[in-house]
Order: structure tokens, then sequence, then C-alpha cells
């Protein structure tokens, strides 16, 4: 089980890792759709099997289509490189210094912390009780995030849609 | 090294990972998808402490899911926000979006 574990937590943090490095970025997104699945791994190895559908559905079913899309429209010609130009040394090592220091305090936080009752067990969670908390306790959230959802997604048209064409009677 | 520790020290490193891809990387693309990888770290803690927490509660499971729907949300903005930035500038360079409207 901790060999598992092990595995999963190679895959996603190299997987990561690597892809925020390379230089071209249709390497990069498809890199992250693999830690993507890497995460989606790690929710089924911990017994959480509807999030890790629901990762699998989002993030490498939609998510990956959306930045694939945008990294493809927003090239400045159709044989144009795809790599991305390099930054300097000194924002580059401050950036990596930052994310060390926080990397480095939340490690030693997690390593000195003492967690009481690890259970050796999953706690059992099917579908149908899920959906009983989604639809009972939790329906108002439910409702809010369906209403985020609408909004964000006709305001992403919205922003992206091309302006209009300004119409002939407007200039005379 | 208790398994917890394991999952957690996971999620510290992910969460690292993006937090260095957002403050390192030009590309407009790739800080929101540092952005994402932060996202998924919170989201690793939670299923972490819903399954070595060993009460019946399950707002972890369910948190995680709300945090699916607005981090889709959030993906979709972000990435129109980058087209239209693209139209106006014909970059995505972060360095060169300095004008609000353009």
């Amino acid at each position: 089980m901790i060999l598992a574990l092990l595995l999963i937590t190679l895959l996603i943090l190299a997987s990561a890792a690597v892809a925020m490095v390379l230089r071209n970025l249709i390497h990069s997104a498809l890199l992250l759709v693999l830690s993507w699945c890497g995460i989606a791994a790690f929710y089924l190895w911990a017994g959480a099997e509807f999030v890790a559908f629901a990762q699998i559905l989002v993030y490498v079913g939609a998510i990956s289509m959306v930045v694939l899309f945008a990294v493809l429209l927003t090239r400045p010609a159709r044989d144009a490189e795809l790599s991305v130009p390099a930054v300097t040394v000194l924002r580059v090592a401050a950036g990596l210094m930052a994310a060390g220091m926080v990397a480095s305090i939340l490690g030693l936080a997690v390593l000195t912390t003492r967690f009481s009752g690890a259970a050796t067990r999953a706690p059992q969670l099917t579908v149908k009780d899920l959906g009983a908390l989604l639809a009972g306790p939790h329906a108002a959230a439910l409702l809010v995030t369906g209403v985020i959802l609408t909004v964000a997604l006709l305001g992403a048209v919205l922003i992206a849609a091309p302006a209009p064409a300004p119409r002939p009677e407007d200039h005379s | 090294m208790t398994p917890l520790t394991l999952c957690l020290l996971l999620s510290c490193g992910l969460f690292s990972v993006g937090l260095a891809a957002a403050l390192t990387r030009g590309n407009a693309i790739l800080v929101l998808l540092g952005v994402e990888l932060m996202l998924n770290a919170a989201n690793l803690n939670f299923i972490a402490f819903w399954r070595f927490s060993g009460g019946p509660a399950s707002t972890g499971v369910v948190f995680v899911l709300f945090s699916l729907a607005v981090a889709a949300a959030e993906a979709a903005v972000g990435l129109a926000l980058v087209i239209a930035v693209y139209r106006h500038q014909q970059s995505i360079r972060l360095q060169d979006a300095v004008r609000l409207k353009g």
C-alpha cells in the first residue's frame, strides 16, 4: 500500500516538475495531463472513487482540451515556434528560492507535527451517500456552484469572442 | 513515516512546483497551469485528511467536488482572458501585458 503511494507520488511530482521546466508548451500540457491522471490515481488509492472519476472528467477531459486549444490559438503563426521565451536569471532564481522556502517550511511543519489516530481502514462513502449529502445538507452550495459555473462560462465566451465588426450606420 | 505524512509531503511538493512555475515562467498559460497545480495540491490535502481522519465526516470529499467545479470555471475564464490578451498584444508574455486597455 505504501509502495503504491510512493509510485503515485513519484509519477505526480516528476511529471509536474518536468512539465514546468520544458520549453515546448504542447509537451508541457500533455505531461500535466499525466500528472492529473496521477492525482486521480491517488484519489482511487485513498478510496474516493467518485472524486477520482470527476477529476478525470474535469481535468483530463475538459481542462486539458481548453489548455491545448488556448496554446494553439495563441500561436503567432501556423509554423511558429511553440517554445517559451526565456526569462531573466534573476527572476528564475528568486522564484525558485521563494518556492524552495515555502516547500521547506511546509515540509518541516508536516514532519514535526504529530497526527493523532491514523485510521488504517478507508471510510466508507458510497455514491448514494454522496448524492444524499449533495441534495440534502449541501443543496444550497450545489446551486451556488451551478450559478458560478454558468456565469463563468458565459463570461468566458463573452471575453474570448472577437469584437463585433462596426456596422456601417455607426460611421455615417 | 505514516502514509498521512507522505500524502501531506506529496501535496506540499506539488504546491511548491506550482508556485515555482507561477513565479518563474513568463508565459500566461504556464502561470495559469501552475495555479491549477496549487489547487490540486489543496484537493490532495482534503482527501488525505478525509481518508486518515477515521471519523464519519465526509466534508472533505464534498469540498473537493465543489473545488473541482470552481477550478473548471477558473480555468475557462483564465484561458479566455489569455486569448483576449493575445488578441490585443499579439503575445502572451506577461511582461508585455502592461496595459489594461489596448
